[in-house]
C-alpha cells in the first residue's frame, strides 16, 4: 500500500529520534544522510549493506582520489550562469540571483572548481521527458547551468525560483523548491552533489529528502539565505548560499592535522 | 594545533534525483581516452541494484591517471562552445583523464579510457564516483585490471580485503581491449565501497 505523509512524517519523527538518542550517547555529529534512509523510498535496494572500507589519505598519499580534474576558462562560457539568457524569449517566474562561496572545511576559498546546476521551471516542472507532472514547460527556460569558482572561492547564477513538484513516494508527496548543485573540489575525494532549498518553506518538514539530513544545524546548511543586499532594485531578488567540502585531498596532513 | 571543533561543517549531500539527465551528461563524457588513441581500451558494466534489477538513473564519474601514472592537469573536458552555447567536446587530441556517462533503460555503462599507469603503492585502477536516484550521499569504488596480479598482492585496499569482497574491485578481461565492471549496490557480491579519511 502507499504510505501517506501522515506515514513518513513518523518514520520521519523516529529518524530523528534515534539520531538525538545517538547524540545524547556521545556519538559524533552526522553531517550527510545515512544512505539506508528508509522514507526516501527509493533507498531501499540502493544502498550498500555491508560498511564502507576506510582509505586513509596518508597511507597512499599518491592515490589518484586526492587530486582532482582540471577546469579551464573552456570549459565554461559568460551566459553559462545566466540560465535567463538562454532562449530567444524571458522565462518566466520569479527572477533571483543565488551567489555564494565554496570553501574548504578550514574557511579558505576554493578556486577554479566547476559548479553545476539544474533545476524545475517557474512552474515545478523540468525540461526533462521523464517528467510528468502536468506543470507547464516553458520554451524560454532549461534550468541548467554552470560557472567557474572565482579566486576568492565565488560563484553566482541568475535564474527564476524554481517551483515545488510533486513525486511519487508516498501519497501527495510534495518536494519543496530546490536547485541542484554539482561541485568539484581540489580531490576526488571531495566531490559533492546536494540540493540547495529556500527559506521558510512549509514544504520541509514532509520533505523526507531534506530531513534525510537527521542533524537539525546540517540540514539548516541546506537552506539559502534571503539577502536584501543582493536583491537589484525593479530586478532580482538575491539569496546567498554558502558550500562546505569534505574529505581528504592531496595536501590534507600539510594543512595541520599531523601536528 | 586546530581541533576539529575550529573546522566548518561540510554541506551534506543529497541525492542527483531522476532528472539530472539533460545537465550533468555531456557529449564525449564516455570518451576519455584522444580520438583514435591506439591504447584505448573500453571499460563497461552494468549498475544493479539490491534484487538484481538494473538502475537505469545512475552516472558515473572516471577519475584515473594516464599510462604515465601522472595526474592530468589539462582542461577542456566540458569545453564549451561560444557561438551557440553548446559544447564543443574535448580536444581529440588531449586527456584530461575524466569522464562522465549514465546508465541506459537496462543499467549499462561504458567508457573508452587510458590504462592508468602505477602512482604510490597502488596497482593501476581508474577511480569511480557513483550517483544514483534514491542513492542519498554518492559512492567511491575502483576499477582495477585483471592482468595486474602481482601488483595486486601489494596494493593496500585489495590485500586488505577478504577474496570474494576484493573480487568486485577486479574487471573482467573480455577479447579486445575491453573490460567488463559491473556494480551492485546491494546484497550478494555487492561490490566494495570506500571511505577516505
Amino acid at each position: 500500500m502507499t504510505p501517506t505523509q501522515h506515514d513518513i512524517d513518523v518514520e520521519i519523527a523516529a529518524a530523528h529520534e534515534a539520531y538525538r538518542k545517538r547524540l545524547a550517547g556521545g556519538a559524533a555529529p552526522e553531517h550527510h544522510p545515512d544512505r539506508a534512509y528508509a522514507p526516501y523510498r527509493s533507498t531501499a535496494l540502493r544502498h550498500p549493506g555491508q560498511p564502507l572500507i576506510p582509505v586513509p589519505a596518508q597511507r597512499d598519499p599518491e592515490a589518484v582520489e586526492l587530486f582532482a580534474p582540471a577546469f579551464g576558462e573552456s570549459d565554461v562560457t559568460e551566459h553559462d550562469n545566466d540560465l535567463t539568457l538562454q532562449h530567444p524569449g524571458t522565462p518566466l517566474g520569479e527572477r533571483i540571483t543565488v551567489e555564494g562561496r565554496l570553501l574548504d572545511r578550514r574557511g579558505r576559498p576554493v578556486r577554479g572548481q566547476l559548479v553545476e546546476i539544474w533545476q524545475a521551471n517557474a512552474a515545478g516542472r523540468y525540461a526533462h521527458q521523464r517528467d510528468r507532472h502536468p506543470a507547464p514547460l516553458d520554451p524560454n527556460f532549461s534550468g541548467v547551468g554552470r560557472t567557474l569558482t572565482d579566486e576568492a572561492g565565488r560563484w553566482r547564477f541568475t535564474t527564476v525560483k524554481p517551483g515545488a513538484y510533486p513525486w511519487r513516494n508516498h501519497t501527495n508527496a510534495w518536494r519543496p523548491a530546490h536547485i541542484h548543485f554539482s561541485v568539484f573540489g581540489t580531490a576526488f575525494t571531495r566531490r559533492l552533489v546536494t540540493q540547495m532549498y529556500f527559506p521558510d518553506d512549509p514544504l520541509f518538514p514532509h520533505d523526507p529528502i531534506l530531513q534525510s539530513v537527521t542533524d537539525d544545524d546540517a540540514r539548516q546548511r541546506l537552506v539559502a539565505t534571503y539577502d536584501h543586499g543582493l536583491s537589484r532594485s525593479e530586478w532580482s531578488l538575491g539569496y546567498r548560499w554558502n558550500i562546505v567540502l569534505d574529505g581528504p585531498g592531496a595536501t590534507w596532513a600539510e594543512e595541520g592535522d599531523a601536528q | 594545533m586546530t581541533t576539529a571543533d575550529a573546522l566548518l561543517p561540510p554541506t551534506p549531500s543529497q541525492t542527483v534525483g531522476p532528472f539530472y539527465g539533460y545537465a550533468l551528461p555531456f557529449p564525449g563524457g564516455p570518451d576519455i581516452a584522444p580520438a583514435g588513441h591506439v591504447g584505448a581500451l573500453t571499460v563497461h558494466g552494468v549498475v544493479l541494484d539490491g534484487r538484481g534489477a538494473p538502475v537505469p538513473d545512475a552516472l558515473l564519474e572516471i577519475w584515473g591517471p594516464g599510462p604515465d601514472g601522472r595526474v592530468p592537469a589539462t582542461t577542456g573536458t566540458f569545453r564549451r562552445d561560444e557561438t551557440h552555447g553548446g559544447f564543443l567536446g574535448r580536444h581529440p587530441g588531449e586527456f584530461t583523464g575524466f569522464g562522465r556517462v549514465a546508465t541506459d533503460r537496462e543499467g549499462r555503462w561504458a567508457v573508452r579510457t587510458l590504462r592508468p599507469g602505477t602512482r604510490g603503492s597502488a596497482a593501476p585502477y581508474l577511480g569511480v564516483c557513483l550517483f544514483a536516484r534514491g542513492l542519498l550521499h554518492h559512492l567511491f569504488t575502483r576499477v582495477y585490471f585483471p592482468d595486474d596480479t602481482t601488483a595486486h598482492a601489494d596494493d593496500p585496499l585489495l590485500a586488505s580485503l577478504p577474496a570474494r569482497r576484493r573480487a568486485t574491485l577486479i574487471a573482467r578481461a573480455e577479447p579486445g581491449s575491453s573490460y567488463r565492471f559491473d556494480i551492485r549496490l546491494q546484497g550478494e557480491d555487492e561490490t566494495v565501497f570506500l571511505e577516505f579519511r
